[in-house]
């Protein structure tokens, strides 16, 4: 029989995960998350993930077109800051800055630098900063406190700030999200139950929440004990800690690299919080550690097998 | 045995894919008419032929041998005439001088197979000597001369022997089958090569995935002195000899180093029961266990199969092809060749055929790395693998040795977890030959 056959490089057998598959994984973690912004902010919280997403799926679709690259919004990568640009909204942020935002985040951040893999700071965070530098009223006010359904112009951290006065909310309330905050930072509770998850699939690994959840918890405790809670469980950590610190392009590979990572932006969102201008500080640290990573990731490099490292070779 | 598992850190936990062979006893195959036997089936140099064309042959007869040290030589696996010696595709991917015999099906044994008395009697020289006329090479697929491994420098004292039976690779059962069915052949070897090294210890290291195996050999070893069975945790590649010995003896093989560095040496179970088979029949390495496996093979079965016998008589034997093949590899999904063509001969290194159907052959699309670091954390050697790949495919060969692209043991772990469906163990290979082949140029 004349057979036709297919030679290629080993392994002849591949995983099943896919990049699309590691994407998936992620939206399933931030739909609790995103029910309860609809839940708590209603069709504005809909309004705006659904303009975001759609704006920046577009945004991609058009960009690769446009370069002449393959186009890739299959991989649901675009999907996945769509949701987190919008869940870094205040339910009163108009449509427009989604789209903005989002069209910024794929556009610029991403697409620029070459796409998935190749860009240096998370495309969410670096769209929120440029939002924030542009329209700051529309980022740093119209929170909607669920509670009263109105607009507040306070959340928890900036009234421990003392740039807002009000009156600081429950610590339940904290934990559900019956707060006011931008639409997705509000539910702790539902944010680690996603967080939870991709743990739990393999998407992500522990290291970077809990080492930056610690380093905040820590730092709260020696520098302002009485609002531990508050610490915690406001100014998004859980979302940044579980969902935008962990982007793998711009989170260090190895665990040692990760582990400097995520302390390093627990130092600096405690130290925007009590010494900078902002009542949070989690959006900027982790913007901060973004750039520091190709550097950590060219310092901290595994130690290969058997290679020698001053006469510590074969001690065990 | 120690009820304790051993492991090493880093590796992936492909599908075993075993269970389509692991119950199916050994069946021999009988040789087809003709056999085409390389006078190449190890590393180190090729044997020049010992006979003529024209001239008749017998089972177990020397055909090929070399003077150089590091060579084995080569037998007939059956009896009948010599038809031609040319050069013919191998598994391997080259074409090697290969003598063809036709078969007359009578299997005529030679006059020097001869057992070899009790291994009391035999002295370390006396199995070295067994060994090497034995042609044997290392048969779980790396077929280095076995007398050579056994003959460290007087500075390297062997301590331990592992004899590997972790059989790693994904649908690969004949050691698991060796082990089963000729545990006293295993014995005998492992105290044949125990002695010959002066090593006091050998350990039986078996996957967990191989209960039955475990315990067969268990008892087969019994109180034997200096011999233990012991125990590894099934995880990819297991069975690579520094991940085995990192795993059971918890010593680290220095880069580039050979296990002997560690005072050990790692021999694969199937040629530990070969060589116990020469001492016992005398009959030298001329047959082995075969897994021929896959979604395209009609019955796949473990094969004894002479050496020489062809890929595409081997398939034949079980039921042929089950469905049109996308792709034929010898040895395993994670480490074994793709062929080009189903007439290559079984060597002493084929451990099995594996024929994937269209659809499983096909090569996934790579796109971008999402740097989500699966491959570091996979790579049992801890590199970065998709760093080295990247340099590699800018041909940046400086930047891959100095993530050390040479301490590569080309596993193929990192290409099998990556999302992205890089090929990043095929770019770190690439690399690898670039640089030593740079640094032999220096020279």
């Amino acid at each position: 029989m004349e057979i036709k056959l297919i030679g290629s490089s080993s392994p002849h057998i591949r995983s099943d995960e896919t990049t699309q598959k590691l994407m998936l994984d992620v939206i399933i973690a931030l739909t609790p998350a995103l029910a309860a912004s609809i839940y708590y902010f209603g069709n504005k919280a809909m309004i705006l993930v659904l303009a975001s997403v759609a704006s920046a799926v577009v945004t991609e679709y058009l960009c690769q077109k446009f370069m002449n690259r393959p186009v890739t919004v299959t991989d649901l990568s675009a999907v996945v800051t769509g949701i987190l640009l919008a869940f870094n909204l205040p339910a009163e942020a108009p449509w427009w800055i989604a789209v903005v935002g989002s069209a910024f985040a794929i556009g610029i951040v991403k697409q620029v630098y070459g796409g998935i893999g190749f860009n240096f700071l998370n495309p969410a965070l670096g769209a929120r900063a440029f939002l924030m530098a542009s329209w700051p009223h529309h980022l740093s006010g119209g929170f909607i406190d669920p509670a009263i359904d109105a607009v507040a112009s306070a959340t928890p951290l900036s009234i421990i700030k003392g740039a807002a006065s009000g009156q600081l909310p429950s610590i339940w309330d904290m934990v559900i999200g019956n707060i006011p905050g931008v639409i997705g930072e509000t539910s702790t509770i539902l944010l680690l139950a996603g967080g939870i998850y991709l743990i739990y699939t393999g998407t992500i690994k522990w290291i970077i929440p809990v080492f930056y959840i610690g380093t905040v918890a820590a730092l709260a405790l020696v520098f302002d004990a009485g609002n531990l809670p508050y610490h915690i469980l406001g100014g998004g950590l859980m979302l940044g800690a579980f969902f935008m610190a962990t982007d793998y392009a711009t989170s260090p590979v190895t665990d040692k690299g990760k582990v400097i990572y995520a302390v390093g932006a627990g130092i600096l969102t405690m130290f925007i919080r009590k010494m900078g201008g902002y009542p949070e500080g989690v959006s900027y640290s982790i913007l901060l550690m973004n750039i520091l990573t190709p550097m950590i990731d060219k310092f901290v490099r595994p130690h290969v097998f058997g290679v020698a490292t001053g006469g510590k070779k074969n001690e065990k | 045995m120690s009820t304790k598992l051993f492991t090493f850190k880093g590796g992936v936990h492909p599908p075993h894919s075993k269970a389509l062979t692991q119950n199916v006893p050994i069946e021999e195959a009988p040789a087809p008419e003709l056999v085409v036997i390389p006078l190449s089936q190890h590393i180190g140099a090729p044997c020049d032929p010992l006979v003529a064309v024209g001239e008749t042959v017998k089972v177990g007869q020397k055909i090929g041998d070399s003077k150089a040290f590091v060579s084995v030589p080569v037998h007939s696996s059956v009896s009948g005439t010599v038809k031609k010696i040319e050069q013919r595709p191998v598994p391997g991917g080259t074409k090697v001088n290969c003598i063809i015999i036709e078969n007359d099906g009578k299997y005529d044994v030679h006059e020097s197979v001869q057992p070899k008395g009790d291994l009391e009697n035999l002295s370390r020289e006396d199995i070295l000597s067994i060994i090497r006329e034995a042609g044997m090479a290392g048969m779980g697929g790396a077929t280095f001369p076995t007398h050579v491994k056994l003959s460290p420098p007087p500075d390297k004292p062997i301590d331990t022997l592992l004899v590997n039976g972790s059989e790693c690779e994904p649908y690969l059962t004949a050691d698991h089958r060796i082990m089963l069915e000729m545990p006293e052949l295993v014995l005998l070897g492992t105290k044949a090569i125990k002695k010959a090294l002066g090593a006091g210890k050998a350990y039986i290291c078996i996957e967990d995935n191989k209960p039955d195996a475990i315990k067969t050999l268990v008892e087969v070893v019994g109180n034997e002195e200096g011999i233990e069975v012991v125990s590894l945790k099934a995880k990819y590649p297991q069975g690579d000899e520094k991940r085995l010995i990192n795993a059971v003896t918890g010593r680290v093989v220095p880069s580039g180093g050979l296990p002997m560095e560690v005072a050990c040496v790692v021999e694969n179970v199937g040629t530990v029961a070969t060589i116990g088979n020469a001492i016992k029949t005398g009959m030298p390495c001329v047959q082995r266990v075969v897994t021929v496996t896959g979604s395209a093979v009609e019955t796949p079965k473990n094969l004894l199969v002479r050496l020489g016998t062809l890929f595409k008589d081997c398939i034949d034997m079980c039921g042929g092809y089950k469905e049109e093949p996308g792709k034929i590899i010898s040895g395993g999904p994670m480490m074994g060749i793709a062929q080009y063509t189903d007439e290559v001969p079984v060597i002493k290194g084929t451990s099995g055929i594996l024929v994937l159907n269209k659809k499983e052959a096909e090569v996934p699309e790579p796109s971008n790395c999402i740097l989500c670091g699966k491959c570091v954390d996979a790579c049992p050697v801890n590199l970065m693998p998709y760093k080295i790949s990247r340099f590699s495919l800018l041909r940046n060969f400086d930047g891959a040795d100095e993530y050390h692209a040479t301490d590569c043991i080309e596993c193929g772990a990192c290409s099998y977890v990556c999302p992205a469906k890089r090929p990043l163990k095929e770019s770190i290979s690439v690399a690898k030959k670039e640089i030593l082949t740079r640094r032999k140029k220096a020279k």
